[in-house]
């Protein structure tokens, strides 16, 4: 195992983001970003493998239309040995194909690699596509919503809950494999880390210096519309005296809307 | 070979293919298609007749031995061979955890757009395919169309109802298939170590939050649940945190659609609301006057849930009487 290579985005921070109430628009410029947590956890698990195996370089690749060296610098003091960003403003409306076929492409140019990590899905679109899509341009194994991993000699072993059952399933490498939330918790890089990053290299490429085809990055889906949902439920308060009325008030209101069985 | 605007359903779960034959028979109807259903296992020709009478007019059916469980180059090769001869104009795919990476496979080596987890679909008035999903953790549902073809979407369980059997006049055609060599091997599998209740399934679900001092008083919300026919959940916190649920309602959680959902002790961040979305009545039970939950909630009651859902339970007990 030489190299592991980690997809990692840079989202919009969910939890920050504000609607405006008269359109139901989301206000998305002004909110902040940050590192998409799945693909945390899968930067943690290829940091957790380097640590493990001596010799195992880490690089992470990002695809962004906006600025994100705060983010990367963040990757790199986690561990991650180099971060490598292809950032162009024209990519905002590139969908998730086009995604990875930059990926792709980067990952191409950056050389050989033993194993792509990805989040299993990002925090902000929450597709849960660019991962499988990746695998299957670079013809790679694929593992996917893997909650353990290991590396055993020149196969990954991961374990993923289906709907039913949990599968153990072993690939060769080089292989992807797409990880859920609950495979680690990532370590929050300390002050000492966060200084050695800072000598840390964040490479940065265009399309041109990949030569990616724009056209095959033209979307494939057109949004219709992206807006708040609305809300259509009664808002009714029970009140009363004291438990037993307000209980009582409440029974009476679900059995007259059908919802409970007599 | 064409059947030029074809709507196709695949789904290795046969629960799930039901779901998504109802919903493309409305789909395939509006768009003035046929509608077809892709079987891929072993001995599974019973199965594809038994979906005739769900809605399909032709059924593809690929028998053999080497289907006989689910593999991921092998399924997709077969499907994408079909594809590539039959060429549908929409394919539906059940969003499992293997039926999801199956669609986003599909749509690379088709070089198209693939709209996941669609809670609704539906056909617009200029005749395009739209898909709605939850996105932004919550924060807004996206109504998204295709500029190519096919169209790949997937769908979630229970995302929609399944159809009433009917007399069927359709056909099921044999195909032949080999498995495209596997690049991964299944080497163990355990039935998950959760209770055998779906809460997906739940007519009824009583679901707690923070405001649940410790986990022995779930006892309280079980002992409602009793009355009511239903189930418990909970929100992310109670199961991630603190570890006293191994699972939990909402978008990273489980979607649910019950009758009723009675939120206790749960504040109501917007992505546990996203998981609620489709819950005909919501209650929200909460000594947090300001906690956002009431503001989508049908019934608000604010107070201390350890007085509420006792007298609560004696209520329903006593007016179901």
């Amino acid at each position: 195992m030489k190299r592991i290579i980690v997809c990692l985005k840079q989202a919009v921070d969910v939890t920050q983001l504000k609607v405006d109430p008269a359109t139901r628009q989301l206000i998305t410029a002004s909110t902040p970003r940050k590192m998409s947590d799945f693909d945390k956890n899968a930067l943690e698990e290829a940091v957790r493998v380097k640590e493990k195996n001596a010799g195992v370089e880490v690089v992470t690749v990002t695809v962004t239309s906006e600025e994100a060296k705060t983010v990367l610098r963040e990757a790199l003091a986690m561990g991650a040995d180099k971060a490598y960003v292809v950032f162009e403003p024209s990519l905002q409306d590139v969908d998730t194909l086009g995604t990875a076929h930059i990926l792709v492409e980067t990952i191409k140019k950056i050389g050989e690699y033993d194993l792509v990590l990805c989040g299993e899905s990002s925090l902000d679109s929450f597709s849960g596509l660019v991962g499988s899509r990746v695998g299957e341009l670079l013809s790679l194994p694929q593992v996917t919503s893997v909650r353990k991993l290991s590396v055993e000699g020149d196969a990954v072993v991961g374990e993923r809950t289906l709907e039913e059952s949990v599968e153990t399933v072993k690939a060769k490498l080089p292989a992807l494999v797409t990880v859920t939330r609950e495979i680690n918790q990532p370590r929050i890089p300390s002050l000492m880390m966060i200084m050695k990053a800072s000598k840390k290299e964040i490479v940065t490429w265009t399309l041109a210096d990949l030569g990616v085809d724009k056209e095959k990055l033209a979307s494939k889906i057109e949004v219709v519309e992206v807006l708040a949902p609305k809300t259509e439920r009664k808002r009714i308060r029970i009140t009363g005296e004291n438990a037993a009325e307000i209980a009582d008030k409440l029974a009476k209101a679900l059995i007259q809307e059908g919802v409970v069985k007599r | 070979m064409s059947e030029g605007k074809g709507v196709w359903v695949f789904s290795e779960n046969a629960d799930l293919m039901l779901e998504m034959l109802g919903k493309g028979r409305e789909i395939a109807d509006k768009l003035g298609s046929k509608l077809a259903a892709v079987v891929v296992g072993s001995n599974v020709a019973d199965r594809a007749n038994e979906l005739l009478k769900y809605g399909a007019d032709k059924v593809y059916l690929v028998d053999n031995a080497v289907f006989g469980r689910f593999q991921a180059e092998a399924y997709l090769g077969v499907l994408y061979n079909l594809v590539v001869n039959y060429k549908p104009e929409t394919v539906l795919i059940g969003s499992t955890k293997n039926g999801k990476p199956l669609a986003a496979r599909l749509a690379t080596r088709l070089e198209v757009g693939c709209v996941p987890d669609c809670s609704r679909l539906g056909v617009d008035e200029k005749g395009r395919l739209v898909g709605e999903r939850i996105t932004y953790g919550g924060n807004a549902v996206a109504k998204l169309t295709f500029k190519t073809k096919p169209q790949i979407v997937t769908v979630p369980s229970r995302a929609f109802e399944k159809p009433q059997p009917k007399d069927g006049s359709g056909q099921v055609i044999k195909l032949d298939a080999k498995a495209e060599q596997a690049k991964t091997e299944v080497v163990e599998t355990k039935p998950l170590e959760t209770s055998n209740v779906r809460i997906e399934d739940a007519e009824v679900i009583v679901s707690c939050g923070r405001g649940l001092g410790k986990k022995e008083d779930r006892v309280l919300l079980d002992e409602l649940a009793m009355v009511l026919c239903g189930q418990v959940g909970c929100s992310r916190p109670l199961a991630e945190d603190r570890k006293w649920f191994s699972e939990w309602v909402g978008l990273s959680g489980h979607k649910v659609k019950p009758k009723l959902y009675i939120a206790c002790g749960i504040s109501g961040v917007i992505q546990h609301v996203a998981g609620i979305r489709d819950a005909k009545v919501v209650v929200a039970i909460n000594k947090d006057e300001q906690a956002p939950i009431f503001e989508v909630a049908d019934y608000g009651v604010v107070g201390n849930l350890y007085e509420i859902l006792p007298a609560l339970k004696e209520a329903l007990k006593k007016q179901l009487q």
